[in-house]
């Protein structure tokens, strides 16, 4: 595992307390999970998705996401109906630990309340939770 | 030991447990026997029983007699595979690891399927297990199940579902004794349907007609079976299109022994491999280089994700899965359809003596090695003199079906022979 220096927290996206984060494009809304939840997990084998048109309320859960180490669930960081699935994870879950805020992105969601992601952490703020 | 512990006397021992937990009065026991008084005991026991060779029994209904080759109890008996406990820890099992992963190898070959566990309790349970399974692949809330399905693998069924809120529909059959499928297209919430084939009336299901009623719905086809042998010779659930096959492995090496211990066997789809229920065993190299086996996506036991688990079993019936792939083994691919052959030929003989003899087959189905007679009202008598004579006349079916007065389910197995047969119908139509 890297020390938290060496992870990436870009500012153009808003992270959840459960590691999930959010960029809003236009209507929608990309989720995936941060640099030190894939870190932690280790090497990502399996992710588990929800379906196009599958609706969720924040804090929901709505996939899994499995490494050698542990499984764990994924928890929408905003409302909202699911637009969009990355189903090239289905044949390279890789691609989560590579690159967690680009090609690892994992679903797309039309948010019920687009403000709802502003109430997300920023980077520094999602920092500090994690230096405890 | 009691000095070691620093406790007077036995009694001291108990101490912690409440009074009102305790039994004060001794148990009820006989008193002792010698081993040759016990001998006699268990001989009589033993005689008291319907048990062949001394009896003829045409019954089968989900556990059926067949031979069972020296080399099964030979290599089942060795040390190294009687443990009261299935040893799963790689560093210290690759002989227990790499028979169930042959045994899900042959299973597969057998089904026709992508993927097999290392085995469920029964074939009921295999069912129920298969179920639950569709719906969370489907993520639907209702199931359909052909009342041509062994009755007690649906009450099991039931058993399993009753606390979780999930419907069960039931399919009628039909008179050729087949599952009605006609209301299949109507149900667009369904999310598994399961028949059986061959089905507990001995007919093979139509299954490729099941699949087709289920096209562009989400639904997941089950296909349950009793007796696997019949693969030998009718095409398997795979070949079919199952998307699931469950079902009882006994036939496979396994002895009757009062319908129990069992084997469910159980495979799928490799592409529904996270959802299946149950251990599965992994073929993998070491550091060196070199073959091995493994437990393997163990995250969908509960030992891992506890209530996110598939299922809330995380063992399997290791010993009957080995019986079962050594039965496999010895028979090799030939000699199963070889046996599956004579297994039809043997029940179709008796079919045609019972016709002959005047006797009403309702259903015009194929069946394997079971099928199901209606007798003249008043059966029952001949059935007890039957069994007088040490002739068991199959299963009758009212217990089960109400509407099927006496209808009595017969089986024909390799054990038995053309004399048997001969004999049977004779003394049925006295």
């Amino acid at each position: 595992m890297k020390e938290l220096n060496e992870l990436n927290f870009p500012d153009d996206v808003r992270y959840a307390e459960s590691h999930e984060w959010a960029r809003t494009e236009g209507e929608k809304v990309k989720v995936g999970i941060s640099d030190y939840a894939q870190d932690q997990l280790g090497d990502i084998v399996f992710v588990e998705l929800p379906e196009v048109g599958d609706t969720f309320g924040k804090g929901e859960e709505f996939g899994t996401v499995e490494s050698v180490k542990a499984v764990s669930e994924l928890y929408m960081p905003v409302a909202g109906e699911v637009v969009a699935i990355n189903d090239t994870l289905e044949d390279a879950p890789e691609k989560v630990n590579n690159s967690p805020y680009g090609d690892g992105w994992m679903i797309e969601v039309k948010a019920e309340n687009p403000s709802e992601a502003d109430d997300l952490l920023d980077n520094n703020a999602y920092l500090g939770t994690l230096k405890g | 030991m009691l000095k070691a512990v620093r406790i007077d006397s036995l009694e001291g021992l108990f101490a912690h447990i409440p009074d009102d937990c305790r039994r004060n009065e001794n148990l009820d026991v006989p008193a002792h026997l010698t081993e040759w008084e016990l001998n006699d005991h268990m001989d009589t026991l033993a005689g008291s029983m319907a048990i062949s060779p001394d009896y003829k029994v045409f019954m089968g209904a989900g556990s059926y007699e067949h031979f069972i080759p020296a080399t099964v109890p030979f290599l089942l008996g060795r040390s190294e595979f009687v443990t009261a406990y299935t040893p799963y820890q790689p560093e210290v099992s690759q002989g227990t690891l790499q028979a169930i992963y042959e045994y899900q190898t042959l299973t597969c070959r057998l089904l026709g399927m992508e993927v097999a566990n290392a085995s469920q309790y029964d074939g009921a349970s295999a069912l129920a297990e298969a179920m639950l399974m569709a719906i969370r692949i489907s993520r639907k809330k209702t199931v359909a199940v052909s009342r041509a399905v062994h009755p007690l693998y649906r009450r099991v069924l039931q058993t399993y579902f009753e606390p979780t809120g999930f419907e069960i529909r039931e399919l009628p059959y039909l008179s050729d004794g087949t599952t009605d499928l006609s209301s299949l297209k109507d149900m667009n919430d369904l999310g598994g349907v399961a028949v059986q084939s061959p089905n507990f009336f001995g007919c093979m299901e139509n299954v490729p007609a099941v699949k087709q009623a289920l096209e562009n719905q989400k639904a997941l086809l089950v296909v349950s079976f009793s007796e696997p042998l019949a693969y030998g010779l009718y095409k398997n659930p795979g070949q079919c299109g199952a998307d699931i096959a469950c079902g009882e492995g006994q036939s496979l090496g396994i002895p009757r022994t009062f319908g129990g211990p069992a084997l469910g066997m159980f495979a799928s789809k490799m592409k529904y491999v996270r959802n299946m229920p149950g251990r599965l065993v992994g073929e993998t190299v070491d550091l060196d280089g070199r073959r091995g086996h493994v437990l393997t996506l163990s995250t969908r036991e509960q030992h891992i994700r506890r209530e996110k688990a598939t299922s809330n079993i995380c063992t399997n019936h290791s010993l009957c899965a080995l019986a079962a792939v050594m039965y496999m083994a010895t028979l090799g691919g030939a000699g199963f359809k070889e046996l599956a052959q004579i297994n039809y030929d043997k029940s179709e003989y008796l079919k045609s003596a019972l016709t002959r003899a005047g006797f009403k087959l309702p259903f015009s189905r194929a069946t394997f090695n079971e099928f199901v007679v209606e007798f003249p009202a008043g059966f029952k008598k001949t059935y007890q003199r039957l069994l007088k004579k040490k002739i068991i006349a199959g299963v009758p079916l009212d217990d089960f079906y109400p509407e099927l007065k006496s209808h009595y389910l017969l089986c024909a197995t390799e054990t038995i022979t053309k004399a048997d047969i001969d004999t049977l119908v004779q003394e049925i139509k006295k």
